[in-house]
């Protein structure tokens, strides 16, 4: 009987979609591209925002990009997605984020009424999370060459925290405290785009998280690291946290909130929720005798309702990401290679 | 969940695996047929509660893992073209082809789309007159039967622009020709059950009276893969070679006689390459006459499609039972989810990417056969 295999599917040389998933594809553009030409010692720390020689070491800078079809989408959109987006990544380096830019993309043909749609959303965000856009950019590429509108944003911020929240404060027997059930931006948004239908409606988490953050650390909690879950969902995020910090972390599966409506999507997906995106949640790493603290001011927060320590950091070197399921067995987290794609059967 | 949580209870888990532990006395290899069975058994790692003298081997009901080389190239070469919208299941994109995916044709500019159903191809149809829609028509009896409803749907609505590539596959010859391998290690299987609930099990009949093999229909939760096995090895134990149910809340003995009809008014058995292992003798289904204005093959007049085999590749060694991922040299180094060499590193139902997500790690199993506790 024949037991030969195809050839492999060739890596071409150019951009796949892939490559913004955040899991591998993604890892390897930044090792093998970005990072080697860019290198300094604040790039170098593949933080979320970075922390800059300036006024005492206490600005705090961050950018992102988005991109998302549809625009508008059960619990938001993405004027609400650009200006959040910037302030949870200053909020994710201790900061209290004060000052925007916003970047106009927008494709030949976009109606206005949607145009000023999102930035009236982006207009209310900024009031909501206390930042002011102050400069930015309009461009128009020609129809087809563009999703309608993408937006960058950047920001600066000031320090909250004594020292900068980065990966190589993480300590053995840190716990790890998730901020709130996971996975309803990527089915929410999932759902909308391609018109699938669930029992339960579903909205996305897309939510500002710099108040619960300035709550923590007014209240007293000392946190080593925070980290905020985007593409490749809390999986994704929590490995590269491990790669940086050099740790290895143990998640306990019961202790993960998913509500009922993701799970029940996800299996019909065949999707893993630990990998699907989110928007409004993060996970911080804080000493073991923080964590009752943590959870009482978190759990006031809207958007801590459902927060949950689910894990802690082991003193074992391997820096990987294990979960241990209700059966006591033990599975080895990694990166998706790609784009999580739904299952056949 | 209902229906789900129920089957994945720690307690109810734990017993039946104490009671795997209690009836095993010497060493057994059992085929689990599903590649969803494989994905729910290393996912919830159920492999570190059982005795080591079980070993559960994957078998090759992964429709992405056996789709053939030659027909994924026609994929490739149908989706590039510049009339065509081509629709597929997501894990399909990832195959490699001979020299590249249907993800390479999607980032040229082909136009291909991922449903979650065939019947919205046959909706992206009507909505898009001007263009050529074509659905990769993969998979085992449960995915056949949608197919056959869109092709059904599509003959309804007098559609010209929707066809199938078809590439799919019956479960029971592929059993009766790992069972008639000389050198099969496979001494009892474990049947998916969504096959089942289409099909019912009477098929099984006469493979298990034949090859002297207990047969147990097997659902996909934790809970319902343990009782499966527990079923099957106590049959094994016996010296029995039954089929039995295990999946009773969704598989009747006759199956589903409506969907059987479907099917059969669309497609009819015909012989079928399976990758990795060759061609099975009545083992497929294709279009029948009634429906071949359906067939994207002759409606596009492809040019001959060649091939081009890796030959160090094990996959159909893997798919036989005859080894497992780990086996393979180039598992975890030449051969990883993001460059893989064969198609079981690509779809998440596929044996070696399954293992590569979630079983690098090895853990020493917990409990020794037939411990004292036990008894």
């Amino acid at each position: 009987m024949n037991i030969q295999c195809p050839l492999p599917a060739t890596n071409k040389d150019s951009i796949r979609l892939g490559h913004g998933s955040g899991g591998e594809m993604t890892q390897q553009l930044l090792n093998d591209f970005i990072q080697p030409l860019f290198k300094n010692t604040w790039i170098d720390q593949a933080h979320d925002s970075a922390t800059l020689p300036w006024h005492s070491d206490r600005l705090v800078f961050t950018t992102d990009s988005f991109v998302i079809t549809p625009l508008f989408f059960p619990g938001g959109d993405i004027g609400k997605l650009a200006v959040y987006g910037t302030v949870n990544d200053l909020a994710m380096g201790g900061a209290e984020p004060k000052f925007l830019s916003c970047s106009l993309i927008l494709e030949e043909g976009l109606p206005l009424s949607t145009l000023k749609r999102v930035l009236e959303s982006m207009a209310a965000a900024a009031e909501e999370t206390g930042t002011k856009l102050v400069t930015g950019d309009t461009k128009v590429v020609e129809r087809g060459k563009g999703d309608g509108i993408y937006i960058n944003t950047s920001g600066v911020g000031t320090l909250l925290s004594d020292h900068p929240l980065d990966p190589s404060y993480i300590r053995p027997g840190d716990r790890i405290l998730l901020s709130g059930d996971i996975g309803r931006h990527g089915i929410a948004v999932m759902a909308s785009r391609e018109g699938l239908e669930f029992e339960s409606a579903l909205s996305s988490d897309c939510a500002p998280l710099n108040n619960a953050v300035k709550a923590l650390l007014q209240g007293g909690v000392e946190i080593h690291c925070l980290r905020d879950l985007t593409r490749g969902g809390l999986t994704t995020a929590l490995v590269e946290l491990a790669e940086t910090s050099g740790r290895a972390f143990e998640l306990y599966e019961e202790q993960i909130p998913v509500c009922e409506s993701v799970q029940g999507a996800c299996e019909m997906l065949g999707l893993d929720p630990l990998y699907v995106a989110n928007e409004g949640r993060f996970v911080a790493v804080i000493p073991e005798e923080y964590a009752d603290q943590a959870i009482a001011i978190l759990g006031e927060d809207p958007v801590g309702a459902s927060c949950a320590i689910i894990g802690q950091v082991s003193d074992n070197p391997s820096c990987q990401v294990t979960l241990k399921n209700s059966l006591g067995c033990d599975r080895l987290l990694q990166r998706l290679p790609g784009e999580q794609l739904p299952r056949i059967c | 969940m209902k229906f789900v949580n129920e089957y994945r209870q720690s307690e109810s888990i734990q017993k039946i695996a104490a009671e795997i532990r209690k009836v095993t006395t010497q060493p057994w290899t059992i085929m689990e047929v599903c590649g969803g069975q494989t994905h729910a058994i290393v996912k919830n790692r159920l492999d570190q509660l059982l005795p080591q003298e079980i070993e559960l081997v994957h078998g090759p009901g992964c429709p992405v893992c056996v789709t053939p080389l030659e027909t994924v190239d026609r994929a490739i070469t149908i989706a590039a073209l510049p009339e065509v919208i081509f629709c597929s299941f997501g894990d399909m994109l990832r195959v490699p082809g001979s020299e590249c995916s249907l993800l390479d044709v999607k980032a040229d500019g082909g136009d291909i789309r991922i449903v979650y159903s065939p019947l919205q191809a046959v909706k992206i149809a009507e909505d898009n007159p001007a263009k050529q829609i074509v659905f990769f028509a993969v998979g085992f009896e449960t995915t056949a039967t949608a197919n056959a409803m869109a092709a059904t749907q599509a003959k309804n609505k007098s559609l010209q622009n929707f066809s199938l590539l078809v590439s799919q596959f019956l479960v029971t010859p592929a059993i009766a020709s790992i069972c008639s391998a000389g050198d099969s290690r496979v001494q009892g299987f474990l049947a998916a059950g969504h096959v089942c609930s289409i099909t019912g099990y009477e098929n099984y009949l006469p493979l298990a009276e034949k090859y002297r093999v207990p047969i147990v229909v097997t659902g996909f939760e934790p809970l319902d893969i343990l009782e499966g096995l527990l079923m099957c090895l106590r049959q094994l134990e016996q010296g029995s070679y039954r089929v039995e149910n295990q999946y009773l809340r969704a598989v009747e003995r006759v199956g589903n006689r409506q969907a059987q009809t479907l099917l059969d008014s669309v497609f009819k058995v015909s012989a079928q390459q399976w990758r990795g292992l060759g061609e099975i003798p009545a083992s497929g289904l294709g279009l029948r006459k009634d429906f071949l204005e359906f067939d994207a093959v002759p409606k596009f007049k492809l040019p001959e499609i060649k091939t081009q085999e890796q030959h160090h590749c094990i996959s159909g060694a893997i798919m036989l039972g005859h080894k497992k991922p780990a086996d393979c040299p180039h598992f975890g180094t030449d051969c990883r989810p993001d460059r893989p060499l064969g198609a079981p590193m690509v779809s998440s139902e596929g044996a070696c990417s399954a293992y590569h997500r979630y079983s690098q790690q090895v853990k020493a199993r917990e409990y020794s056969v037939s411990t004292p506790s036990d008894k």
